[in-house]
């Protein structure tokens, strides 16, 4: 009965496993007065680690999720609370089976053991199952469970055992105080609790599905939604009582009913990712007085349930209908989902409050650590910018984009999705000035950030005749399900005349000031004290040497630079110059322009002649050269101009005011008509154009897990000044790389059926013989990046191989639903496979 | 062949701390769920033995909203294999209209073939307590009631059939013996209410659930509104720590007399 | 007039919960303007019983007699109850909210067509006469309007304390014999047994029960728990995790997937108190936690707690049992 400290260096809000594995790690680094609370009595608290069903699959298509869970596992290993049991994930469709190929890719990639087995197989592991349900499994030895309360009591006894942990149950709190910090930011200086205040300068959320509401009190968001996970426990069957202990029989995931059977003793559960989406608001959750079981443990709704127990008893009649075998045990479980499926982690933008909710069981030690790194050297080993809380923009935070996003996402727990599968909710959030226009041209939306993005123009079908197999059509649903060949027909038409290419999403910030200098050079591995109307590109490091984005600054002035961005990861971009600003100097300012500037790219041999017909100013190579900006009449209009290219053609991004977009995009077409030129959509921008030049782009080939080395990006000199990560990538230099990133081409398409299959990325590199190749982090190669090359008239992978693969003409092979492909190395730096000598840009 | 009617009421869980509705009409039972109560789960499982021991059939009747259908489908789930479901809102019938509303579904199953010999009801409802709708149904019916009692059987006797009922009262174990048809209403505490299995819920799920509207006006309940007492505090009596705890704890096993022997 | 039924004990003297009955009646007499309240009483009314009844302020006592009351039987005892109001021209009706009581008061507002309010704790107004009661088991109290004559209410046990009246009331006798209905006879009680004591063991029925839980430690570290079990002719009753882990056979689990016990004395051991385990042991009348956490949700919710670990405070008690036992 301990009590509430009055000051603490960090609290830790939450004794679930996150914040039982956040204090850990914390006090392990080395921190000192940390204070956990938490309105539950200990070990269990009430939250959704209580009830979870603590097994754990290993697989998942997300590098980072996997990392994590991985990293989970040995934790919970070494704390001796995890029982291996194997684990099947079942088909029962040919869909299914080719899902399961699909992860048989994941796991080589992560080098996880699994394999694909029959029906017989599972059967003579699991002998209570009905064979004849289901087509094939999924294998996976190493899955198995975890006593999760347990893990926390033991992380929790850890922490306590350094002597700087003070941990008070059954202590609410009441509010989180902040004050007014730099930059119009504020910073967090107090919790509120009903046993007490606690001074603290670092707070972290670990609530679990009440991070919101917690969130709220120091008027930041954290979107998640409380969700219903619905779990029935049958028992006591005879077929598992037999067996001693907790679990002796791998876990069944049914895929396809979106059910998994998870042996408890002498239970089975049942659970359900099957029925409709029951969300919950956090303020609807009852108190721990008023709950039957425990707040996370809602009411049951059987009606929900009926279809899928139906389903279970198919897959285990004899089991499940044993003698004396009854449903004793029904919940509507909460857990955390987001809008994207991803935790949210990381420091909010109150200086000082972080947050780690939305984990799930099998992440929870890996987040705990993760976080804890994080907070303590200001990044992780595991790179985990896909759960950044800085990730969110505006319209991400409303609590309705996270119930309409999670009630379509639900039913996809278990579901098979593409890797370019888009939402169908809440979308037209963002409309460029020029979305009428595109709609009128057949545009096909795509969503980043939530712009709604041309990915290509159905007004261009026509040019797929003229085109013909130029444009490498797909003949299997899967490998052109949100894909078109009218992409690559675009490209063709961009390299032979031009495209004119709405980048409105890009995330455009300015920094100015006395201190705007230092800011960008302080970030910014490349030089950027260099003359105003310059461009610069350049990564961003952290502090070990990892990729925290990769972006171009424009100098407009002595004191005033221009980021832009990519949309996807502006937001954290934003977040991360905005922490990099001179502390005390209310001078130096950080600006969005975002919403003030809209973005149209212009690119292709005849670019400058459409730019020249619409403008009086000089836009020829010597009048306006590579990699310089200024600001250029446009038919009456100021645009900002910035001669670059991330699609290797001669051409300019113009930033136009927003009120005057629609006006300049209808120009350029008009203008560029004569010349050829078409619009041309993201699937251009972000795959072809690019990849044909090996360009990089950040959340594929580059995160903070890969360094310039690596990426093949090193220049040959290092600027003086300092910058975040100067020392990591100087070291980085000196050494021999462990992988190397390398463009390859499939040599042949052809699968064994005799169809042509064309890869989309997150496949393994292999030996020729389908054998594993392993780099010097111990990692296998996977493909970063896939996609079609028309003007090579190729197929092309990026991966990260190990040195002694990473020679151009090695021949390799990837892996595609089970089947390998030949693949050549055709590029082992950045030299693009097309135009070499960037010859085209100049 | 006892066809037995078991009525249930779907009621606010009340095993936790419990919430009204802004009206105060009712609790709000968002946070615990609902149920049918204790009383009426051993009412269900007496009803399913009693079938089972007579090669009979177990009727089910509630009335309730259209989410009563839950309770009904849980009372099929362990055995019944009949239902019956009056639609209304059980909140604007006081006791008198539901003994009455339960009369007419008896009434008229009898009028179509179906008479039930014995209607077993829950002693109380969990959440009104008005404790008389079993003896108002035996009143409109005409038949006798045995009331509060724990366990049920319904044999043979000289030809006759006969409820054989029994329960604690105030002077030992009591025995009644009634001959059908008859009203019985039922304690918790002599039977253990089964949960379903598995293929129970499966077969619930299948069985038609007859519908049926009220069969007159209500008078309605003479509720003016609920409210809640203030919360009693927690008082854990700490009698020590470690071994030295023991005298004080065989002095409250005393106390309690568990240990006399 | 104010009628009571009056409940008997064994010895023929009144229930405590009656004379509480008899106090609530006083004070509705008094706010009435002191109508004269009666007692009810069923069968032999022994001269110590009417001197108790004369205490409360009773004014006449009526004895029902005869052979229609020589076995409980509701509809009788309302039928009875019927004469009584006929004779005194009552217009309240009341009775303790014991199950005997309830099921009179039950019969006789059913058979004139009138309310009755169950589990009254007090009376807010005369006219119109607003009651309130207990509903949700007590959890919350109601408003209730009870305008019906007769007015027929049952009072909850110790919604008020017994007290005898200022100026005792004379308690007159006055026996009734009434004819009473062979329909009113057909449920009546045709034995009545004294219950055998359950010694079977069974967590479901024992008076008392051992618990035991992760704190046990592994499967050898059940037997001083066995001992005190075995000491207090208790069974045992084991946590979810413990028949997980295969230390104990799984019928002997209490909680959500195990039994649910209701025995007057739980005694868990080294069970920090799940939520799952709660709900199977929840109906104890008093709980004795063992437990080295003061915060564990079992020790909070307990009666009583020992705060130390079970494997040293167990045996413990152990001795001390045998100690006096030998002693």
């Amino acid at each position: 009965m301990a009590e509430v400290p009055a000051t603490a260096d960090v609290v830790v809000i939450g004794a679930g496993i996150v914040g039982n594995s956040l204090v850990h790690h914390l006090t392990r680094l080395g921190w000192r007065n940390v204070v956990q609370i938490d309105k539950g009595a200990l070990p269990n608290p009430g939250g959704s680690t209580g009830h979870a069903s603590n097994f754990i699959f290993t697989v998942d298509h997300s590098r980072e999720i996997t990392d994590l869970t991985l990293d989970s596992v040995r934790q919970y290993q070494e704390m001796g609370v995890f029982t291996q049991s194997g684990g099947f994930e079942i088909a029962r469709t040919e869909e299914r089976m080719e899902e399961l190929r699909r992860r048989m890719s994941s796991a080589k990639a992560w080098g996880i053991e699994a394999e694909l087995v029959s029906p017989a197989f599972v059967k003579e592991k699991v002998p209570f199952i009905e064979e004849d349900q289901f087509i094939g499994a999924f294998w996976t030895p190493g899955v198995g469970v975890v006593d999760s309360l347990r893990a926390g009591t033991i992380m929790r006894e850890q922490a306590l055992a350094t002597g700087e942990l003070t941990v008070v149950p059954t202590v609410e709190v009441v509010g989180l105080d902040t004050e007014e910090a730099s930059h119009g930011r504020r910073r967090i200086t107090r919790v509120r609790t009903t046993g007490g205040d606690i001074e603290a300068g670092t707070v972290v959320i670990a609530a679990g599905v009440w991070s919101p509401k917690l969130g709220d009190m120091a008027g930041i968001s954290i979107p998640l939604t409380p969700a219903v996970h619905q779990m029935i426990s049958v028992g006591p069957c005879p077929q598992l009582a037999e067996r001693e202990g907790e679990i002796s029989f791998p876990i069944v995931r049914d895929m396809d009913t979106f059910c998994y059977e998870r042996q408890h003793g002498a239970d089975m559960e049942v659970g359900s990712y099957a029925h409709r989406a029951i969300l919950h608001e956090p303020e609807d959750i009852p108190s721990i007085e008023q709950a039957k079981l425990s707040p996370t443990e809602m009411p049951f709704t059987s009606d929900d349930f009926d279809p899928q127990l139906e389903q279970a008893y198919e897959l285990m009649p004899e089991l499940l209908g044993a003698e004396g075998a009854e449903m004793r045990y029904a919940i509507n479980g909460l857990l955390s989902l987001t809008c994207d499926g991803n935790p949210i982690l990381g420091e909010s933008e109150v200086a000082g409050l972080w947050t780690a909710a939305a984990v799930w069981i099998k992440e929870g030690p890996g987040v705990g650590r993760a976080m804890a790194e994080w907070m303590t050297h200001g990044h992780s080993e595991i790179d985990v910018h896909h759960s950044d809380i800085a990730r969110f923009h505006d319209h991400q935070k409303r609590r309705e984009h996270t119930r309409l996003r999670t009630t379509e996402s639900f039913i996809k727990t278990y579901g098979i999705i593409h890797p370019a599968e888009q939402y169908a909710s809440d979308r037209d959030q963002r409309l460029s000035p020029m979305h009428a226009s595109q709609q009128k041209l057949g545009a096909v939306f795509f969503e980043t950030a939530g712009w709604e993005r041309p990915f290509w123009y159905e007004s261009n079908a026509g040019l797929l005749e003229e085109y013909g197999d130029a444009v490498m059509p797909r003949e299997h649903e899967w490998d052109s399900r949100w894909w078109s060949p009218i992409i690559n027909a675009e490209h063709l038409r961009m390299r032979e005349a031009a495209a004119v290419i709405d980048l409105s999403a890009f995330c455009i910030f300015d920094i100015t000031g006395p201190g705007a200098l230092a800011t960008v050079q302080g970030t910014c591995v490349a030089q950027c004290d260099v003359a105003v109307g310059k461009v610069v590109y350049t990564p961003v490091l952290d502090a070990k040497g990892g990729f925290r984005s990769d972006l171009t600054v424009m100098r407009l002035g002595e004191d005033h630079f221009r980021v832009v961005t990519g949309g996807a990861h502006g937001m954290a971009d934003r977040a991360w110059f905005a922490g990099h600003l001179p502390e005390d100097d209310g001078a130096t300012t950080l600006t969005d322009l975002t919403d003030d500037v809209s973005t149209i790219g212009i690119w292709g041999p005849r670019a400058r002649d459409i730019l020249a017909s619409l403008t009086e100013d000089d836009v020829s190579d010597s009048g306006f050269g590579f990699l310089s900006c200024r600001e250029i009449d446009v038919r009456g209009t100021t645009v900002l101009a910035s001669r670059i290219s991330y699609v290797g053609e001669l051409g300019w991004e113009l930033y136009v005011p927003m009120e005057s977009a629609a006006d300049q995009w209808e120009a350029l077409l008009e203008a560029g008509a004569p010349h050829g030129a078409v619009p041309a959509g993201i699937g251009v921008y972000g795959t072809t154009g690019r990849i044909e030049k090996g360009y990089r782009a950040y959340g594929a080939e580059l995160d903070s897990e890969r360094s310039i080395v690596e990426a093949g990006m090193q220049r040959p000199k290092v600027k003086q000044a300092d910058f975040v990560g100067k020392e990591a990538y100087l070291a980085q230099r000196e050494a021999d790389p462990a992988a190397v990133l390398c463009t390859l081409t499939v040599d042949d398409h052809t699968s064994a059926s005799g169809m042509k299959r064309y890869m989309l990325g997150g496949e393994p590199i292999l030996t020729p013989e389908g054998a594993l190749l392993t780099d010097g982090h111990g990692h296998h190669p996977y493909v970063t990046s896939a996609g079609s090359a028309p003007s090579l008239g190729k197929h092309v992978l990026l991966a990260y191989l190990p040195p002694e693969q990473a020679v151009l003409g090695t021949r390799l092979a990837v892996s595609y639903m089970e089947e390998l492909y030949p693949v050549t190395v055709g590029s082992v730096d950045a030299t693009p496979l097309l135009d070499p000598t960037n010859e085209r840009i100049r | 062949m006892a066809s037995v009617l078991v009525c249930v009421k779907r009621v606010p869980d009340s095993s936790s701390e419990i919430v009204l509705t802004d009206d105060g009409q009712a609790v709000d039972g968002r946070f615990a769920g609902f149920t049918m109560s204790q009383h009426e789960q051993c009412a269900v499982e007496l009803a399913v033995q009693t079938a089972s021991a007579t090669g009979g059939e177990a009727t089910v009747l509630t009335l309730g909203d259209a989410d009563a259908l839950e309770q009904v489908r849980a009372a099929l789930a362990v055995g019944c294999t009949a239902a019956t479901h009056v639609v209304a809102d059980s909140q604007q019938l006081g006791p008198a209209d539901v003994a009455r509303e339960i009369a007419a579904v008896v009434r008229d199953h009898e009028a179509a073939g179906r008479p039930h010999d014995l209607v077993l009801l829950g002693h109380d409802a969990a959440d009104t307590g008005d404790f008389q709708v079993g003896i108002r149904l035996a009143y409109e019916l005409g038949r006798p009631v045995v009331n509060g009692v724990t366990r049920v059987t319904v044999e043979e006797v000289d030809g006759r059939p006969v409820v054989t009922a029994s329960g604690d009262g105030p002077d030992g174990h009591e025995t009644y013996r009634v001959p059908l048809p008859a009203v019985v209403t039922v304690l918790e505490g002599g039977v253990e209410p089964r949960y379903p299995t598995v293929p129970g819920r499966m077969k619930a799920k299948k069985i038609p659930v007859e519908e049926r509207e009220l069969a007159a006006a209500p008078a309605g309940p003479a509720r003016v509104r609920w409210s809640l007492p203030p919360a009693a505090p927690s008082d854990v009596h700490v009698l020590g720590k470690g071994p030295e705890a023991a005298p004080a704890v065989v002095d409250l096993l005393e106390q309690l007399g568990v240990l006399a022997r | 007039m104010i009628l009571v039924l009056v409940e008997k004990d064994l010895a023929g003297a009144a229930v405590e919960v009656s004379l509480e009955t008899l106090t609530f009646a006083r004070s509705l007499s008094d706010a009435g303007g002191g109508v004269p309240v009666d007692a009810v009483v069923v069968g032999d009314v022994s001269p110590a019983l009417q001197s108790q009844l004369a205490a409360y302020g009773v004014r006449d006592v009526h004895a029902l007699g005869g052979p229609g009351f020589a076995a409980f039987a509701g509809a009788a005892w309302a039928s009875g109850l019927e004469t009584v109001l006929a004779a005194s021209r009552s217009v309240v009706v009341m009775a303790a909210g014991t199950p005997r009581g309830g099921e009179v008061l039950a019969h006789l507002a059913a058979r004139s067509g009138v309310a009755m309010a169950a589990n009254v704790v007090a009376f807010d107004g005369l006219a119109p006469f607003v009651v309130r009661r207990q509903v949700v088991g007590g959890q919350a109290v109601e408003e209730m309007q009870l305008s019906t004559r007769p007015t027929v209410f049952t009072v909850a046990g110790h919604a008020v304390e017994a007290a005898p009246a200022a100026t005792p009331g004379p308690a007159t006798l006055v026996e009734h014999a009434p004819e009473v209905a062979e329909s009113d006879l057909v449920a009546r009680v045709v034995s009545t047994e004294e219950p055998a004591p359950d010694l079977s063991g069974s967590l479901k029925s024992a008076r008392v029960v051992v618990g035991a839980g992760r704190g046990a430690g592994s499967e050898g570290g059940f037997d001083d728990l066995l001992e005190l079990a075995d000491l207090l002719g208790a069974p045992l009753g084991v946590s979810r995790v413990v028949t997980s882990l295969g230390w104990r056979p799984h019928h002997e689990q209490v909680g959500q997937t195990g039994s649910r016990i209701s025995p007057d004395l739980y005694i868990p051991c080294g069970i920090s108190g799940a939520i799952q385990h709660w709900a199977g042991c929840s109906s104890a009348k008093a709980i004795l936690a063992i437990n080295t956490d003061p915060d564990a949700p079992m020790v909070t919710k307990a009666t009583h707690a020992v705060i130390g670990d079970l494997h040293e405070v167990v045996p413990a008690i152990n001795a001390e049992i045998r100690r006096r036992r030998a002693g």
